[in-house]
């Protein structure tokens, strides 16, 4: 719990120990997150047919910042993912009906991107709890799906 | 087979170029035990493996790395040849360390987050994507003379 939650001051604000949540950082790390995700694991673009998939497009930077930001909603009510991800994990399980291997994918990739960007602050214990954070994540946003 | 494109070998190469192999090899397999400690089970010898500080620390498992580490140079030389590079490797594995090739997989994964935080920037998706087929190149011909 301390190293998500600071973790995500740290994206908020890597420069101050308290962390405003400002919104630049998040911005910021979420912009490799889909293109990461899309290069390594090209069967994941199959979920976006409407989507520009440019390096750079508006609809990427928009929808990368979108994950990143539910994610931090989930840090936020870290002691209860499943509420705070509730309506989410029905428009999971009913609409967008993501398979589920998928969400191991994006969590790879979160953690890359974390990493590449707080190289000093992701440690082994940091890695470990975010790894366990966005397993629990995922696995919220697939209780629903039968 | 996977094959790897001009670029793609070369964003392996560079990469490879750079790497300490001793230190990351150390840090890729403490984190393999830190972040996923039912990996433990394979190093009962190894000693002390209580904590993150302990395993990050403890000289069996940084010379373990290092010796995984030194393999995947193999790899990285013979980037079209996998499944022969690993053959024994991989009889090994299956017959006598009895390692399940889901292990492979993850150590694949934590490796890659190591050379995120050593390369950051450089780290760009096409790099990591290189990698990241590398790592499941290595991990299938790891797997492929289980039987």
């Amino acid at each position: 719990r301390d190293t998500s939650g600071s973790f995500y001051e740290f994206q908020a604000s890597p420069s101050s120990e308290q962390g405003g949540h400002r919104t630049v950082y998040p911005v910021k790390t979420s912009l490799s997150l889909l293109p990461r995700l899309f290069t390594s694991y090209p069967q994941t673009k199959t979920y976006f047919p409407h989507f520009d998939l440019h390096h750079g497009s508006a609809q990427m930077h928009a929808h990368g910042a979108k994950v990143v930001s539910a994610i931090g909603d989930a840090v936020k009510n870290i002691d209860n993912i499943k509420s705070a991800l509730s309506k989410l994990s029905e428009l999971h399980a009913y609409i967008l009906r993501v398979d589920p291997v998928n969400f191991k994918l994006l969590s790879h990739c979160l953690l890359v991107t974390v990493a590449a960007h707080f190289p000093a602050e992701f440690t082994a214990e940091a890695h470990a709890a975010w790894d366990k954070f966005l397993s629990i994540v995922s696995s919220v946003l697939t209780e629903k799906y039968r | 087979m996977v094959h790897f494109t001009a670029e793609e070998k070369a964003a392996i190469t560079s990469v490879w170029g750079k790497v300490n192999v001793e230190e990351t090899g150390g840090e890729a397999l403490g984190r393999l035990l830190v972040v996923y400690p039912w990996t433990q089970r394979f190093f009962d010898s190894f000693g002390n493996l209580s904590s993150a500080s302990a395993i990050l620390g403890n000289p069996k498992v940084k010379a373990h790395g290092k010796k995984v580490l030194t393999s995947l140079g193999e790899a990285v030389k013979n980037l079209d040849n996998l499944k022969v590079t690993f053959s024994k490797l991989s009889e090994l594995h299956c017959d006598k360390l009895h390692v399940d090739p889901e292990n492979f997989r993850l150590l694949g994964n934590v490796l890659v987050v190591v050379l995120a935080i050593h390369f950051g920037k450089e780290f760009t998706p096409e790099v990591h994507a290189a990698w990241q087929k590398l790592v499941t190149g290595v991990a299938s011909a790891l797997a492929h003379k289980y039987h």
